[in-house]
């Protein structure tokens, strides 16, 4: 009886799976013959996907996708997707592309596919114009704001020197409070926090200081899809040259492009 | 799907979670001290009617008693940079401690000193005792005799009430226990053994301050 259960439940899978396979053999002639490319993109991570105020997705996330569209000359479709879905639906062939904040990393590599950088996201230690702090060292001294348990509490606190010293705060707003009402030197985050707080207080706009751990975003797309992901890194390039991936990043992260990305 | 125990992680940080505590007891100390010196001027500005101080302690006691705790210390913290005068995380948490308990006992002693009975008063001027014996021995004592178990209780949900200055960042217990558990996620095991040792705490307070007041305050009339 189990093994029974056990031989169908494989023989399931394995249809399954034959028929995404079919599914994701879609490629860069399928989507200007559809004439439409289907991307999903985040819908709850501002300021790379939201949901604006006319209800309609913006984002840095949704710019891209739309450079992406315009530059194959077909429509856009967007799919609203979160973190834990958005690779399940590229690879079910529910989108032809993921425009998602989404990070490389060894384990997603054996799945996907990811095309060049496209946007910077990176973890660092952040503080005014005049402080001078080139590197780990120099963090002697200061005070930091820092959110307890994130990835940048445990970077920094692995790397700091002894004579820093970290402040942990419960949530981002807090940390950020710190130091917008003076009470540390610095302030380690992430550049998207930083990109709220540009929004909010503009005129202390912290600088960054120290680089911490860099993790850029990518475009990902189905294994084994040569012509797509050539398109697909041409259109990046070409964006990066023109400056067009700049405006983007100036409007949505306030920061532009870094120049190694 | 049982949940496996593990305090090992816990107890790799004894160092840190007994350094929050002793942080907890020298905030809850200092406050304490402070604060009831507070209230005990508010008390009797209250309570004698001092003008112009009796309207300013009124204000000051409602307007502590009638906000939460956390807005305080953030307005402390995080509010008054902005005027020009920053804090740092002890002495935010301090001065809302001892705030906060003043506003307390300043009504929890005001009852005991309006019950002193006038007459008592009069005798003591009537036998020559100068205003500061009268005050001391004849008002002060009796009325924190008739008070010591309600002031007891207060310093004690001050102490619990220090739980909430991890949130600027002061290392106390709380904001060990939140460390520590944001490092090895032993939420279970890390919460159990924080609150073992506010529940040691608390015993431990109200134990003092009851032989305290056996030994100063109610025994010694």
């Amino acid at each position: 009886m189990l093994n029974s259960t056990r031989s169908l439940l494989t023989a399931l899978c394995l249809g399954i799976a034959l028929a995404s396979g079919a599914a994701i053999a879609d490629n860069l002639e399928d989507i200007t013959k559809r004439g439409v490319l289907k991307v999903a993109v985040p819908q709850d991570f501002p300021p790379f996907g939201s949901v604006g105020p006319d209800m309609q997705p913006r984002g840095l996330d949704i710019d891209t996708a739309q450079l992406l569209a315009d530059k194959m000359d077909v429509k856009l479709e967007l799919t609203a997707v979160n973190s834990t879905n958005r690779i399940p639906f590229l690879t079910t062939g529910k989108v032809d592309l993921v425009v998602s904040s989404l990070g490389k990393n060894p384990e997603r590599e054996q799945v996907i596919d990811f095309s060049d950088a496209y946007a910077p996201f990176y973890l660092g230690v952040f503080g005014p114009e005049e402080a001078q702090v080139s590197s780990v060292d120099d963090l002697d001294g200061k005070t930091i704001s820092i959110t307890r348990g994130s990835v940048e509490d445990i970077e920094l606190s692995a790397v700091a020197p002894e004579g820093a010293t970290l402040k942990r705060f419960e949530d981002n707003n807090s940390t950020i409070a710190a130091y917008l009402s003076g009470q540390v030197d610095l302030i380690a985050t992430g550049n998207v926090v930083m990109a709220a707080i540009a929004e909010r207080n503009p005129k202390r706009l912290p600088v960054m200081k120290l680089n911490l751990k860099n993790s850029p975003t990518y475009v990902g797309l189905n294994k084994d899809q040569p012509a797509l992901l050539k398109k697909v890194n041409e259109i990046i390039a070409a964006a990066k040259q023109d400056g067009s991936l700049n405006d983007i990043s100036e409007k949505w992260l306030r920061q532009p492009l870094p120049a190694g990305l | 799907m049982a949940y496996e125990m593990d305090f090992g992680p816990v107890l790799a940080n004894t160092d840190v979670l007994l350094q929050g505590a002793m942080f907890t007891l020298g905030l809850t100390a200092i406050g304490t001290l402070l604060g009831v010196g507070l209230g005990i001027a508010g008390a009797l500005v209250r309570a004698w009617r001092i003008r112009p101080f009796n309207y300013l302690f009124g204000l000051y006691v409602e307007l502590i008693r009638n906000t939460p705790f956390i807005v305080q210390l953030f307005f402390i913290f995080f509010g008054l940079p902005a005027l020009g005068l920053r804090l740092n995380e002890w002495e935010a948490a301090v001065l809302a401690m001892v705030i906060n308990l003043g506003a307390y006992s300043t009504e929890i002693i005001r009852a005991g000193v309006q019950a002193v009975p006038p007459g008592q008063i009069e005798a003591a001027s009537a036998l020559a005792m100068t205003r500061m014996e009268i005050f001391r021995h004849v008002v002060l004592r009796p009325a924190l005799a008739k008070v010591w178990p309600a002031l007891s209780s207060q310093i004690i949900i001050v102490m619990l009430g220090s739980a909430v200055c991890s949130q600027i960042s002061t290392e106390e217990l709380t904001f060990a226990a939140n460390f520590i558990q944001s490092r090895n996620f032993r939420a279970f095991e890390t919460y159990l053994a924080t609150t073992l040792l506010y529940l040691a705490m608390a015993i431990l307070i109200r134990q003092l301050l009851g032989w305290i007041g056996r030994r100063y305050v109610v025994g010694a009339r």
